[in-house]
């Protein structure tokens, strides 16, 4: 069996005529935390989709536990990502059911587990993200960072092989921040969880990566444990951990000229184009 | 492009988007439930929503239609000194036709339009993504429980309109405007079949079922999750929806009743 | 809101929708509604049934008393043979009575009315009314009468 829990040879992905990923490779090692950084846009998120299967390279390969996910067949693709666990970027609680039944979501669907049984783990694992007390309430009684955390609940409320995090990190106050980096830390290490955290909070993300990327314009820039890549001296990597405005790293969308695109309607000023 | 490649490609797109959501509902339907105590819960939580919630709308209309199909029906007929066979028109076109069309047509409006506006918001709020992570399939969770129990709640709510319909009609004929009971009933019951126009009924509000509902859920499910994308699929459900009952009427009723 | 109350509703819902069915079934559509037990037959030949159709209603005086049972053709004697459904408690129509077809208002449905003869032997069950007046046809008079007051012109 590999050392790698998903392993990404090759890809290429394209939103229309834009590489999102243009012949990248990235391998996630199993049992350790790996940390994907880039700047807001370059397709984070998109990569947990491809890994996930919900969206299809255009080629190369993805393989996950050792299958080759754009492959799979309809019923095989459901079945290995009952081995994944993920935290949406907004949460995605269901919206009409409790907090409680949305972390006994997962619990129903896939065990056998009676009531009883089902009920303390849920009540353990809305303990470890402190919202034991909100057990019964709806997701549009919770805040932002609230409902993140219930759904991070929900991620891993199987014990998956692999949890996907996106953002976990967006929206948390100093406590919970605290809460959640030493939660996913802590799970990886007693469980054994393969982790991929998807994050642009450099110092957070950092302090529990075992293996970092960073991703920018469709390619890796940097790859290595946190010491590794805090030693880089490549500017695109100094940049973005240093969080410096003019680089090469762009922090624009792709735009024409800025001076020019200003002056196309010089009659009207400011219009918007 | 020319006119007739223009043609072509709209022809094309549409042909390629009934073979999608053909595809689509064929694979939600047929799914093996995987707890049958499960998928009994969330087909009743369906019944609920999309019939229970249905009922009054259904009710109302049925009875103010059944009312003022008795009205009109008797300032016609009492011209020909045959105001007793105003039971049989009433039977005959609410059995026949008004039910099954109006009960579907209110049904579009009510119940798939919010089919299509919650599955849109599922979509959008990314709970069928994270449905599909899960390992769940939302075709199997979300799409089959609520396509079919619009197939079993709207021809109970056509049966329930037609009943209504027939006791209002009742109400204005014989109660208010004084037709003589026994013959409003008996000139019914001679013309009215229960084998062609009961059954025909709840066979065309089964076919409008199938339709509207169909076109709700897969309208829900390929909309653009925004909140414009949202408004335009729901309005689309209802516009299609309503379109397709009416063309499928005019085919279902020349293959039932024509004498060709 | 609770399951079971969730589930109570469909079921009333699911019990009403069968409920409207019964009363569509019975009511409106009268099936069972003139005790198929209770019945004796009679027949009658016609010349012409008009719109005369199954099921419709058997009067005497304007009582109704039975209705059509079938409608087929006397292949032999290439006239409509009518069977009708009489309730048994009307055992009581004498075998020289007559029946004809008529019609409910000027457009209205056709049905049968027996005329009550004054034999004191009734009709029993398989017997036949042999003296029958068939439907009026609007067409037939119409032409009869244009026939006659044209043929007196021409010849
Ligand atoms: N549904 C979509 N259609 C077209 N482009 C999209 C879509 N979703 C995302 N993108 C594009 O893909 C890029 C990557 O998006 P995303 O993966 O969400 O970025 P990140 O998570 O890194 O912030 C963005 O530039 C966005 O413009
Ligand atoms: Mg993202």
């Amino acid at each position: 069996m590999s050392n790698y829990f998903v392993d990404i040879k090759n890809m290429s992905f394209y939103r229309g005529d834009r590489a999102i990923y243009d012949d990248i490779s990235i391998q996630i090692p199993r049992g350790k935390i790996t940390v994907i950084m880039g700047p807001s846009g370059t397709g984070k998120t998109t990569l947990l989709r491809l890994i996930g299967g919900q969206l299809k390279p255009d080629s190369g390969d993805i393989f996950l536990d050792g299958k080759n996910v754009p492959l799979l067949n309809r019923k095989d693709l459901y079945a290995v990502r009952k081995k994944i666990g993920m935290l949406f970027q907004s949460g995605a609680l269901f919206t009409d059911i409790n907090v409680f039944d949305n972390v006994a979501f997962p619990l129903r669907e896939h065990t056998d587990f009676s009531e009883s049984i089902i009920r303390d783990i849920v009540l353990m694992k809305l303990q470890s993200v402190g919202l034991r007390g909100a057990a019964q309430l709806m997701p549009s009684e919770l805040s932002g960072g609230m409902a993140r955390r219930a759904a991070l609940a929900r991620a891993f409320a199987l014990d998956p092989e692999l949890v996907m995090y996106d953002e976990p990190f967006a929206g948390q106050d100093p406590i919970s921040m605290g809460v959640v980096v030493s939660l996913i830390k802590r799970l990886n290490q007693s469980v054994g969880m393969t982790s991929v955290l998807v994050s642009h909070d450099v110092a957070e993300s950092l302090s529990i990566a075992d293996y970092a990327y960073i991703l920018s314009e469709g390619q890796v820039v940097a790859k290595g444990t946190p010491e590794e890549i805090k030693k880089s001296t490549d500017e695109r990597v100094v940049q973005f951990l240093g969080g410096l405005p003019d680089g090469p790293v762009p922090f624009h969308f792709d735009a024409p000229d800025y001076q020019q695109h200003m002056n196309m309607y010089p009659n009207k000023k400011g219009a918007l184009v | 492009m020319t006119f007739v490649q223009n043609i072509g490609a709209i022809t094309l797109d549409w042909l390629i988007s009934v073979g999608r959501s053909g595809l689509f509902i064929v694979q939600s339907i047929l799914h093996k439930p995987k707890s049958l105590r499960v998928a009994t819960q969330l087909f009743i939580k369906q019944l609920y929503s999309v019939g229970v919630l249905s009922l009054v709308i259904i009710m109302v209309s049925g009875l103010f239609i059944g009312m003022v199909l008795a009205l009109q029906g008797y300032t016609i007929l009492v011209k020909f000194g045959s105001e007793q066979a105003v039971g049989q028109l009433l039977a005959l076109t609410l059995l026949r036709e008004l039910s099954p069309v109006v009960a579907a047509l209110l049904f579009a409006g009510r119940a798939c339009s919010a089919l299509t506006a919650e599955i849109g918001l599922m979509k959008a709020t990314e709970q069928l993504s994270s449905l599909e992570m899960m390992g769940v399939d939302p075709y199997r969770r979300i799409i089959a429980p609520r396509f079919l129990a619009g197939l079993v709640c709207l021809p109970i709510l056509s049966l329930v309109f037609s009943t209504v319909g027939v006791l209002g009609g009742e109400f204005v004929a014989v109660d208010w405007l004084g037709i003589h009971g026994g013959s409003f009933w008996s000139l019914m019951q001679q013309s009215v079949y229960f084998s062609t126009d009961v059954v025909n009924g709840v066979i065309k509000a089964f076919c409008f079922a199938i339709a509207t509902t169909w076109i709700a859920v897969y309208q829900g499910y390929e909309c653009e999750p925004t909140s414009e994308g949202i408004s335009r699929a729901t309005t689309r459900t209802v516009v299609l929806g309503s379109l397709s009952i009416l063309a499928l009427d005019f085919i279902l009723t020349a293959a039932m009743f024509g004498d060709f | 809101m609770k399951s079971k109350q969730l589930e109570l509703f469909v079921g009333l819902f699911i019990v009403l929708g069968f409920a409207s069915l019964a009363y569509l079934a019975i009511q409106v559509s009268g099936l069972g509604s003139i005790g198929k037990g209770d019945v004796y037959q009679i027949q009658a030949r016609f010349e012409d049934i008009g719109g005369l159709t199954e099921r419709a209603k058997v009067s005497v005086s304007g009582v109704t008393i039975g209705e059509v049972e079938s409608i087929v053709l006397d292949k032999e004697l290439y006239m409509a043979l009518v069977t009708l459904n009489i309730n048994t408690d009307m055992a009581v129509i004498p075998v020289d009575s007559a029946a004809a077809i008529l019609t409910n208002g000027l457009l209205g449905e056709k049905y049968i009315g027996i005329s009550i003869g004054a034999e004191e032997e009734y009709l029993k069950n398989g017997d036949e009314i042999t003296d029958t007046q068939s439907a009026l046809v609007l067409e037939t008079l119409i032409s009869q009468f244009l026939f006659e007051s044209t043929s007196g012109d021409d010849e």
